[in-house]
């Protein structure tokens, strides 16, 4: 058995193999692949006995989704209004500098994926990202070169806004 | 109407370290004696649609299902809407009780937060906090479980029966009502579905008592709201304020001098111009004196320097891409009004081409299936009547 079929396994033991087990089982693969594979969804398909055309009408309705393969940091840059008022396109424009990618590319070795998405729900304390899914605020140039020269580096995510704190 | 004021509060952020205490006193009390409480309390559902919460309760109560369920609705996805992720984050436990006390009335056994993909950040910490409320439950000897259930990015997904689709793991499609979520929820079981906000109010009811509540705002407006502030301010945040506030007092306190348009109730709310302030209040469409606004708490405030055709053409955006594409009016109707507009302002089309995109607009709030259409012309009315010179030049 492949790796993925083990994953999806795994999942529906673990969230059992109902229809509300969908979301969580897909949630739970995008987790660890970071994208829905044609195999995956056609595994889950399997696994709850139902068809993969169900599986992929649910999967490429949800934004967080990703049905094509996604960079190991993907990079969600909130487009909506207040961050938008606050500088929203600079700081797409210093990230696609400092990847080297376009918003909606991946860069060549995988590790990157930058994305526009709608409102993150903080809004006040615009620009906002999401990087998987930690939330990164008040976005400066200079945060922006520090988040990814640290994540190049391959630092951990997490400290520089942690919204909890 | 007599002159009131109308105050900032502390009442939801406060921290009340007798959760458990409340419950307990609350379970006591006969289930009746609740719904009266929450209904003579007057607290109506802080997600912005506004029904009555008692009513809610009562209905489901009285409905017949092999099963009921509680949902607690925390996919707070409307541009300009904070407010239920930090109530979430400070005071998770006024919400739990809220959900269990709404349990033990309808006689429900599970409860669910549908918490919005974005917030995944907060889902290791508010399950540590269920797991201490599940510890409450068992020893009152209550049968409830509260469980997560997490979203995907999808802005619809937070009108109910969307909702309820999701977690059934289909596509985030609204169903037609009637039936209503208390008849036929989720797996078309009776269900009451209350925002963050509504539950954590109900929290307080419960502490203080519905005298407290309703003393709090204006007639049909009662208690207090928390406002999610952005835009031009130099204090962005989280307020809780009374309702049946103007909108000239928000900008005085809130503006940074230069408002020249309040976005009340995010992109599917409505443009307050200036001269427009002073007769309009914040609060449910009631028997207030002019007009007034009910909101979910997303105030955005725009200054002068701002574009109004920029800011129209990014909720157009916005609705265009969250549009579920299930019903025509609103698939095909947010798309026409973003290329109206576009053709307007680059001269491919008459001004008065402007007057048919009104009449879309309203168009959609006829047909469309659910409120994500309906409440497209909102904005789009508001912002293009008001605004009309900025469309065109």
């Amino acid at each position: 058995m492949t790796e993925t079929v083990n994953l999806v396994k795994s999942l529906a033991d673990k969230y059992g193999r109902y229809h509300e087990s969908l979301l969580p089982i897909l949630q739970g693969v995008v987790q660890e692949e970071k994208y829905l594979s044609e195999e995956a969804m056609v595994e889950v398909a399997r696994e709850l006995d139902i068809s993969a055309a169900r599986v992929f009408g649910t999967a490429s309705f949800y934004s967080f989704l990703n049905t094509k393969p996604m960079g190991e940091y993907v990079i969600r840059v909130c487009k909506t209004i207040t961050c938008m008022m606050h500088g929203k396109n600079i700081i797409i424009q210093e990230l696609e500098k400092n990847l080297k990618i376009r918003v909606g590319e991946t860069s060549h070795d995988g590790k990157f994926t930058l994305l526009e998405t709608n409102c993150l729900g903080q809004c006040h304390k615009g620009p906002a990202m999401l990087i998987n899914d930690t939330p990164y605020t008040d976005l400066t140039l200079e945060k922006i070169r520090d988040i990814i020269q640290s994540l190049k580096k391959g630092d951990l995510v997490g400290s520089i806004s942690n919204p909890l704190n | 109407m007599p002159k009131k004021n109308l105050k900032r509060l502390d009442l939801i952020f406060k921290n009340e370290h007798d959760g458990e205490k409340v419950l307990m006193k609350t379970l006591a009390r006969p289930a009746q004696e609740i719904v009266n409480y929450l209904i003579i309390s007057g607290l109506k559902g802080r997600g912005g649609a506004g029904y009555p919460t008692g009513l809610k309760w009562k209905l489901a109560s009285e409905a017949e299902g092999e099963m009921k369920y509680v949902i607690c609705n925390a996919d707070e996805g409307e541009p300009g809407t904070f407010k239920d992720r930090e109530i979430l984050s400070q005071v998770p436990n006024k919400v739990l009780v809220g959900m269990a006390v709404c349990a033990k009335i309808i006689g429900a056994h599970q409860g669910f937060i549908y918490l919005r993909g974005e917030y995944k950040f907060l889902l290791q910490q508010l399950n540590d906090v269920i797991d201490d409320f599940h510890v409450w439950t068992n020893k009152m000897g209550m049968d409830f479980r509260v469980n997560i259930f997490l979203g995907s990015g999808a802005y619809i997904c937070g009108e109910e029966t969307a909702l309820f689709e999701s977690m059934e793991g289909f596509r985030g499609e609204p169903r037609n009502k009637p039936p209503f979520p208390t008849q036929a929820g989720y797996r078309g079981m009776p269900t009451v579905i209350n925002n963050v906000e509504t539950l954590a109010h109900a929290f307080s009811i419960f502490k203080y008592g519905p005298e407290m509540f309703k003393d709090l705002g204006v007639q049909d407006s009662r208690g207090s709201k928390v406002f999610s502030v952005s835009g031009d301010t130099p204090i962005p945040g989280i307020y809780e304020l009374e309702f049946g506030m103007s909108v000239q007092k928000f900008v005085e306190d809130f503006g940074d001098g230069d408002a020249k348009a309040v976005q009340v109730g995010g992109a599917a709310g409505f443009c307050v111009p200036r001269k427009k302030f002073v007769n309009t209040k914040i609060g449910y469409q009631g028997k207030l004196t002019g007009e007034s606004l009910p909101t979910g708490g997303s105030m955005m405030i725009f200054n002068s320097s701002r574009s109004m055709y920029n800011v129209l053409h990014n909720y157009l955006d916005f609705f265009v891409e969250e549009s579920c594409g299930q019903c025509t009016p609103c698939r095909v109707g947010t798309q026409q009004l973003l290329l109206g507009i576009e053709a307007v302002k680059k001269g491919e089309r008459s001004s008065d081409y402007l007057n048919r995109l009104l009449d879309l607009a309203e168009n959609m709030r006829v047909t469309a299936k659910c409120g994500l259409g309906q409440s497209v012309a909102n904005s789009f009315s508001s912002i293009v009547e008001n605004f009309k010179e900025e469309m065109i030049y």
